[in-house]
């Protein structure tokens, strides 16, 4: 396929290698002298927790980001990518979690984007379809699309296979991929996998990036462990899950999430027969003092039940009753005023005004639900002092609470969420990726919060990607699939037998019953 | 896969509906002399300066910016024209090459100030339109020059029974149609309209893509002021503003399906949403009623035309 590659695989020199990088944005020190290599015909995995370095160091190998300080090689030879096309005509192709596709247009022009073959000055759209087709050719059955399916219409796994085509048809000798399953169901990770050894043994040098421990396991060749912006560890051999946890994490697990709940309290929230265009058949009982976690892959309905209990897309079917009295939720003032709160996964988008002040953010609830002509500093919720008293307790670190809320880490908006929510003495939380973005030691501190909420009397409801923190943190979990519960887990429930549940929902869910 | 999709489809339905209006209220007042073809082809004459200008303003919605200084430009181009052409048929070359030569300028300081600059393509194409009303207020404030019998020509001629002015706005649409399906210049214009990250990332310069948009917006404004100056045989100041050209070739390019956020559309679309829009004109004549109410219930269409596509392309994200 690529002699070339084949021909520096037997060499068995790095194809590229990123030596002593350094990167600094204002205030953070992304990297800090990285070295990552990769050879021909090996996977090289990268792990790390969110907010590790591994985006910033793909980054910079594909051209997006100047490093302050290292050196890149390519065939041993020192080289600078000034854009991310000197990257890609170097036939090194990124794909990253957020596709770069043009949902509008076809597949092959997608494909060809900004080098589309010409003759005459036109495009020459039977070579450009042609040359599409063979490369999709080599996906074999993965592949149900031609070359001229509108992008738009695929779906998730359909687009990736584009992404990688894309790569293919520069013939890439480098593929990194960022998280390439997150949102891809069992079926088309097997697939997916199969594909990558395939491009592996055609002698390409594959950075994968996860930090789902079971795909590290079957695919890599080697792994590196970044951590904090500096790398924790290199493995030749790819080692137990366990020790790569430990270099990732820096500590054990164990002492990472806080403890289950004494007994959980009266119900608090129930919901029967809940429904809507993405959900069915609902039943959920969320007790006072409780963190019930809600598992799933993307697209199962764990968010979606989230919104429809805060409701922003609201039940069209069933019953939901709080502290046993039936309560409408069609939109999210009325879920707030009976009670409900919600944190959503997106803060910069969802969550916060960012060029607002840390005081005004946190004022913003209690403001939404005071007299329009009252002062904003005093609202029947508390006033600016006792906002500022809730977040020293929460220890929410600004410089003063004046400062623009865009400032702080993720960790700190976090904070002011949670200050906003217990202004309006919440009764059921809902919590949606609660740290995301979030380095790791903020998260234990995330962790410890939520539970101490929860043993204050409040029902805490969490929807999370991270399938071992909703496992760490939860008393009980939920497994959904399709918009459905499926199955029903007691804390201590292992990480595969949810996902079993979660990704072959049928079987579980009559095992539970 | 390919077959005709919802966006491209609307369109049509409503050219349909506005069509049956305008037969029913033919019929229903009695005046089935509006029905014959040469009426209907006559229709779409009295719409070619708005045909023009749209044709421009899909590339730059296509390319997911927008010119509010079309209606503006219309009126440099028409009074330069017959300012310089004076009557004089020897002049006619001169002023058409200045014309066209001041269109492009103007699209060329759009397109750096939107994509050079950043700013908000509504607050720029907004600033150039006062720039320009101003520079043309403060030199003429009525009729300026004349246009040579020839050049009326333009507005006039007529091939075979077909007016030259309707030949040149399909021939436009056509070069148009050809340029964004088969040129990678056209296909840079939707690969940035549709997603300028990832046209960035491919290495496509969204700068130039944009400029180039804006530039043939405005030499297709500058056309359809010459076009104008040739229909009235002279240029005023005001003959821009007063077609509304600025909003009613936004209104088209939407009801023609070119989405408003860019990447997806057409040249075919806009000309559809044109020929709607004259038969919604000519449907209010021929039902005579009266110019006030005409302006009011034009604004509720524009509105309710771009609504109901907002609504129908959420639907579709969701």
């Amino acid at each position: 396929m690529t002699p070339q590659a084949a021909s520096t695989a037997e060499a068995g020199t790095p194809v590229f290698e990123l030596r002593g990088i350094d990167k600094s944005f204002p205030g953070v020190k992304a990297l800090k002298s990285v070295s990552f290599a990769c050879r021909a015909g090996e996977v090289h995995a990268l792990v790390g927790e969110n907010g590790a370095g591994k985006s910033t160091l793909m980054k910079t190998l594909s051209g997006a980001y100047q490093p302050d300080a290292g050196a890149i090689l390519l065939d041993g030879a020192s080289v600078r990518f000034a854009t991310p096309l000197d990257a890609l005509n170097a036939a090194i192709c990124v794909i990253y979690q957020e596709f770069s596709l043009l949902p509008e247009r076809t597949v092959a022009e997608n494909v060809f984007l900004g080098r589309e073959p010409h003759r005459w000055g036109l495009i020459d759209r039977a070579k450009m379809r042609a040359e599409t087709e063979r490369v999709l050719a080599m996906f074999g059955s993965a592949r149900r699309f031609n070359a001229d399916a509108r992008v738009g219409a695929l779906d998730v796994a359909e687009q990736q296979l584009v992404e990688i085509a894309k790569a293919l048809s520069r013939d890439a000798r480098v593929i990194v991929m960022d998280e390439p399953t997150a949102a891809l169901n069992d079926a088309e990770c097997a697939l997916l996998f199969d594909l990558i050894e395939r491009l592996r043994d055609q002698g390409r040098a594959i950075v994968y990036i996860s930090h789902r421990m079971p795909e590290i396991q079957r695919l890599a060749t080697r792994v590196t462990v970044l951590k904090d912006g500096a790398v924790a560890a290199t493995f030749d051999d790819v080692p137990a899950p366990d020790t790569i946890v430990r270099a990732m994490v820096g500590r054990d697990i164990a002492e990472f999430y806080p403890e289950a709940a004494a007994a959980p309290g009266p119900v608090r929230l129930s919901v029967r027969g809940g429904g809507n265009a993405r959900l069915g058949g609902i039943d959920l009982d969320l007790h006072a003092g409780e963190i019930l976690g809600l598992a799933g892959v993307q697209g199962a309905g764990r968010t979606a039940l989230a919104l429809a209990l805060f409701g922003v897309l609201p039940f069209t079917r069933g019953i939901v009753t709080l502290d046993g009295a039936p309560v409408k939720l069609t939109a999210p003032r009325q879920a707030i005023a009976a009670g409900i709160g919600l944190l959503p996964g997106d803060r910069k988008s969802e969550g916060l005004a960012l060029s607002q002040s840390v005081l005004d953010n946190g004022m913003l609830s209690p403001r939404a639900f005071a007299a329009v002509a009252g002062s904003p500093g005093r609202t029947p919720h508390g006033d600016t002092a006792a906002m500022a008293a809730r977040f020293d307790a929460l220890d929410l670190r600004a410089a003063h609470y004046g400062q623009p809320i865009g400032a702080l880490s993720g960790g700190n908006q976090q904070k002011a969420i949670v200050a906003r929510w217990l202004a309006l003495s919440p009764k059921v939380l809902l919590f949606v990726e609660p740290t995301r973005g979030i380095d790791v030691n903020t998260k234990a501190a995330i962790y410890a919060q939520m539970r101490r909420l929860a043993n204050e009397g409040a029902a805490l409801l969490v929807v999370s990607s991270d399938l071992p923190e909703v496992l760490g943190l939860s008393d009980r979990v939920l497994a959904m699939q399709d918009g459905r519960i499926v199955g029903a887990f007691a804390r201590g429930a292992s990480e595969v037998e949810v996902m079993a549940a979660a990704t072959h929902g049928a079987h579980a869910a009559k095992a539970v019953a | 896969m390919a077959g005709l999709r919802l966006t491209t489809l609307i369109p049509l339905v409503l050219l349909t509906v506005a069509l049956a209006i305008y037969a029913t209220v033919a019929i229903a007042t009695d005046q089935p002399q509006f029905l014959t073809f040469d009426n209907l082809l006559s229709l779409l004459g009295r719409s070619i300066a708005l045909g023009i200008t749209a044709v421009g303003q899909t590339f730059v919605i296509l390319v997911a910016s927008i010119d509010l200084s079309v209606a503006n430009l219309i009126s440099v181009a028409a009074v330069l024209a017959s300012f310089i052409m004076d009557g004089d048929p020897s002049r006619m070359f001169p002023a058409v090459c200045a014309v066209l030569a001041v269109g492009a300028l103007v699209g060329l300081i759009n397109g750096l100030v939107v994509a050079k600059l950043q700013v908000n393509p509504l607050i720029a194409t907004l600033g150039m339109a006062l720039i320009l009303q101003g520079l043309l207020s403060a030199s003429f404030n009525n009729f300026a020059g004349a246009v040579p019998e020839s050049f009326q020509g333009f507005a006039y001629g007529q091939v075979l029974g077909v007016p030259v002015s309707l030949i040149f706005l399909l021939g436009l649409t056509v070069a148009a149609w050809g340029f964004l399906k088969f040129t990678r210049a056209g296909s840079n214009i939707y690969s940035v309209g549709g997603n300028a990250e990832a046209a960035k990332l491919a290495g496509i310069s969204a700068t130039k893509v944009i400029v180039m948009a804006h530039v043939l917006c405005s030499l297709c404004a500058a056309t359809a002021g010459l076009y104008l100056a040739s229909r009235l045989r002279s240029g005023a100041p005001w003959i821009g503003r007063d077609g509304v050209y600025d909003l009613e070739s936004i209104a088209v390019v939407v009801i023609g399906g070119t989405a408003l956020a860019g990447g997806r559309g057409g040249v075919w679309g806009t000309l559809v949403g044109v020929m709607i829009f004259s038969l919604i004109d000519s449907t209010f004549n021929i039902a005579g009623i009266d110019a006030f109410a005409k302006q009011i219930l034009r604004g509720v269409i524009i509105v309710a035309a771009v609504a109901f596509y907002v609504a129908r392309s959420k639907r579709m994200a969701a």
